[in-house]
Order: structure tokens, then sequence, then C-alpha cells
């Protein structure tokens, strides 16, 4: 089996595939790549199943040897990376020979960037995903971000492969944009119209103690008239609670399955690759659409990802 | 109440039984979470049950909100019918107060009893496992009795220790993890509440039922299981 060695994490590195989702009711959540759009691009520019577990680098990248060959793509955010002295362009496959380093720095543009390489990241699977979650220390690489002198194992590849980039149309589709689309939250109408045209009509900034749980909202409090017991539920991805001080958070991949605070939105499903590239100090908006828009994005952004001329040779 | 579903997210619906804790509201949450493993409904992607409902995320390419209602509907008719499993009963040696429970004499003198009336009290009656939720294993128990109801710490902290037994409102549990935590903390547990090691990781299951049993500090440390 081929490796990769750890010469540096950078600020928080952790394996991650599409997830663990089917296991809320124990209180798993379903964890998994923050920006799965990224992981899954990686994973066909080499030749990966959509799902493999790959290298999902936060802020700030890490630098990583090789001691064999090794087939590489990254992409996401654009860290500056290298491979020994040479810049490396994002979204392409690379061909890595032994002995070679890649180095990711410091963002240049959003917070995430994923390292794939060909045959995935090889960790033992916890309930049938490869992805870590820090809170609990349960899966990926002994539950935890990795640490300088980690040696992580490749999976097994099979033997054809062509290099391929990643068409221009849906690089410029995946561009970051500071506007969350969100559907109404389960307890919306807890809000009057007031305080719902508050957090609609002023930018909200992305807090320094965002996380993979949830990240913190700064701006106008969404205060309610008065006190409402809430009874505990179960929390979706992307939810937009307000805990009682009226500053929202938007609960994310490693969020808590079930929780008592009042939602006032939904980020949607189209939209929450973008939810995993803010960075602390972002500013960020909300708009208001549909169900029925929510799921028209949604199948709009898939039959993009999943057409032949998304990936080019 | 009527069953109602309201959407949560564009890949979410949830299914409320009632808005308030009630044994009826929990016996329909257990046979929908029991009808749903015995009859899983292909592009379910994962069920998060609570108190008095059940939130349902489902693949939002393959379905819309009325699709997968039109499906719950059929299930939620025939909960009467759903034969639940035994519930199992669990004894959880629980050391209170110190440096375990810090907590513990707060809460006893916001309401003007002692420490150990306190831990009598909170020993003295069989819990419901109303549902697991927040982190993996986090068993959600009730009810807490009248006399220890307590609202949660203003400032919550940043780290509650693994196996610590909180109490909130009407509800008690133990943190299977370290994480952050705003529930009064007044006592712990060696016992480990999820393993990945384990056939059943989660040591309860919803439905279950949990006893708390006052040990010492030297008991504590012979049966620790980390």
């Amino acid at each position: 089996m081929t490796s990769i060695f750890v010469e540096s994490p950078g600020l928080l590195t952790t394996v991650q595939d599409l997830g663990r989702p089917g296991f809320g009711h124990i209180g798993v959540s379903p964890s998994g790549a923050a920006d799965p759009v990224s992981l899954r691009l990686g994973n066909r520019l080499v030749g990966n199943a959509e799902n493999a577990a790959g290298i999902e680098m936060t802020l700030l990248g890490g630098t990583f040897a090789f001691p064999e060959d090794a087939v590489v793509a990254v992409t996401g955010s654009d860290f500056g990376p290298t491979l020994d002295t040479a810049d490396l362009r994002n979204g392409k496959t690379i061909g890595v020979r032994s002995g070679q380093v890649l180095r990711c720095g410091s963002t240049r543009s959003s917070a995430r960037c994923y390292l794939c390489v060909r045959g995935g990241i090889s960790v033992p699977l916890f309930l049938g995903s490869a992805s870590t979650h820090l809170l609990s220390g349960l899966g990926g690489f002994e539950g935890r971000a990795l640490r300088k002198g980690d040696v992580l194992q490749i999976g097994q590849a099979s033997a054809t492969f062509e290099k391929k980039a990643i068409a221009p149309r849906v690089t410029n589709a995946l561009l970051p944009r500071n506007v969350l689309r969100v559907t109404p939250g389960p307890q919306a109408d807890w809000f009057p119209e007031t305080v719902q045209r508050l957090f609609y009509s002023n930018s909200y900034r992305i807090g320094e103690q965002s996380n993979r749980m949830g990240l913190r909202l700064e701006g106008p409090p969404l205060l309610l008239p008065e006190e409402r017991p809430m009874i505990t539920e179960g929390i979706s991805l992307g939810a937009i609670q307000v805990p009682s001080g009226g500053l929202p958070i938007i609960l994310f991949v490693d969020q808590q399955t079930t929780g008592g605070y009042p939602k006032i939105a939904n980020v949607i499903s189209a939209d929450l690759h973008r939810v995993g590239q803010l960075r602390p100090r972002d500013e960020v908006r909300f708009e208001q659409v549909t169900f029925e828009k929510a799921r028209a994005l949604l199948i709009k952004q898939e039959d993009l990802l999943a057409s032949p001329e998304a990936i080019i040779g | 109440m009527n069953t109602e579903f309201c959407p949560a997210s564009d890949q979410s619906l949830l299914v409320r039984f009632d808005r308030k804790m009630s044994p009826e509201a929990h016996r329909q949450v257990r046979a929908l979470l029991r009808l749903l493993v015995l009859e899983p409904i292909a592009g379910v992607r994962n069920l998060h049950p609570a108190y008095c409902s059940v939130l349902i995320d489902f693949d939002a390419l393959k379905f819309v909100h009325a699709d997968i209602e039109a499906l719950l509907r059929h299930y939620v008719s025939r909960l009467d019918d759903v034969r639940l499993p035994e519930p199992q009963e669990f004894e959880i040696p629980t050391c209170y107060g110190g440096e375990y429970g810090p907590d513990l004499n707060d809460v006893a003198s916001l309401h003007g009893i002692s420490p150990d009336q306190a831990i009598r009290v909170h020993s003295s009656v069989a819990y419901t496992v109303y549902f697991l939720g927040f982190v993996p294993g986090f068993a959600y128990l009730g009810d807490l009795p009248e006399t220890l109801r307590t609202p949660r710490l203003a400032l919550p902290r940043r780290t509650t220790p693994a196996g610590s037994i909180g109490i909130a409102d009407n509800q008690t549990g133990i943190y299977p993890f370290a994480t952050p935590g705003g529930w009064r903390v007044i006592g712990r547990t060696p016992l480990a509440m999820f393993r990945p090691d384990r056939a059943n990781m989660s040591l309860h299951n919803v439905g279950d039922r949990v006893r708390f049993v006052p040990i010492s500090p030297a008991e504590f440390s012979a049966l620790r299981e980390v």
C-alpha cells in the first residue's frame, strides 16, 4: 500500500468523505466534507468514486510528502498549492513522483480546500464512513485532526486512468457568493415581520468561533417579543437557529442532531457547499426562496455536476 | 392532537405528534422509528427522534415534501398496531457531588433542600429514555421529579467531562463525550455511554428505563471504563 506522510498538518485538517447519514436516531451527526461539491469533483479528477475519502484543509493548508508515485487533485479554495517548487493549479489531475512534496499555504480565496488522491485515503470506517467527527473523536484518522508525522494509507485503484480538469463553466458556477438562499424554518412564524425584515435586509458577519458544528453570525439580533418555551426537536442540516441572545447560528455538518432553539430559516441544499467555504469575518446575506425554487436549484446544480462535460480531458 | 407535518428544510420534514412531552407522543415516536426500521423507505436518509416529533431527512432529488408526507401518513395510520420491543432496564452507578457534580450544592440550595436529599430524589425514580440526540449516545431522560427541576446554566461550560450527569428543566441526561454543555452537572458515572467497539454502540435505546445508583469516589475509580 502506498502512503502520504504529513510533514505539517495546517490549521485544521481532517479526513472526510460524503458523510455518515442514517444514524441520527443514536445521536450521530452526518459529518462529511464541508464543501462536498469540491470533494466530489476532486475525486472525479483522480478517477475515484465521488464518495472516496479525501483530505479537508481549513484556512491554512498542510505539507504532504509522497514516498511513492501518486495521482492527486487539489480542489475548492485556492491555498496556493505547490509541488516541490512548481506552482500547481486547482481543479486538474496532477501526477506526483516519489519523493515529491505537495505544499498548501494560506487561503487566497475561501475557507476550505481538498486534496484528493487516486485510490482515496484509507481509514477504518465508522458506521460506513471515513468522515471525522471531531467532537466525539469518532471516524476519520484516529477520530482527530491530522498532526505532523501522521502516515495516511492510500487505497487501491484500478490501473487505467486519464488526466482531467474541471470545466470552466462548472468552476464559474461554483464561484463564492455572499448571498445564501434559505427556506423558512419550522419556527419562522415565531418571529414578527419586523424581525424577519432585519434578518433578510441586513448583512451578517461570520464569527471567529465558527467551526464544522456551526457558524455563528454577528449582526442585528433577532429577538422574540417574549420568551416562549420550545421543546427539543430534530435539527436539519443548514438550520439557522436563534438562541435567546438573538444572534443566529447556522448548524452545519458536525451539528448536534437535536436542539431546543427556534429556527428562523434553513439554507437550501444547493447552497450548503457555499456555507463550507465561509471564513470568519466574511459577510453574508440571506434571500428567501420557495421550496419549489430550492429544489429546482438543486436539480440544476446536480445536472451540471453530472454532465459529461463537467470534467474535461 | 392530530399529527402535523411541517417542512423543516428543502430536504427534511418534521412529523409532530404533540407539542409537549407525553407518554402517548413518546409511544408514537418509538412506533414510527420502529416501523421505519422494519420497513425502510428508500430515499429516506436520516431520522432524528425527539420528545414528541421525528425529523425525517430525505433525498430532495427523489421526493418533494408532499410525496414523503403521503408515504408517512400510511405509516402513521398503523402506529397503534406496532409492537414495541420490551424496554431494557439499566442501573447507572453515579458518584454525586464534589468534583464529579460541581453544581449539586447550587441545585440543592436553589430548592431549599440538602445535597443528600437532592441525591435521594434524583436516584429515587426510574427514568424513560425519550430519545438519543445532541451527540452520539446522549440519552434524554425524563421526567425529573418536580423538586429538582432547574433551568440551564446562564453561561454554558466550555467542556463537561464524559460521563457527567446533568439536569435541565424536567430532563436529566448523561454526557457520553467531553462536550460543551449548559446542563447543571450533579454527578458522574464511570460507565461509557457510547463505544464504537461494542455491538450495541449506544448503551441505551429509545424506550429503555434508567435508574441512578449512588456510589463513592472509590467505587467510581474501580468501575471506570475509560
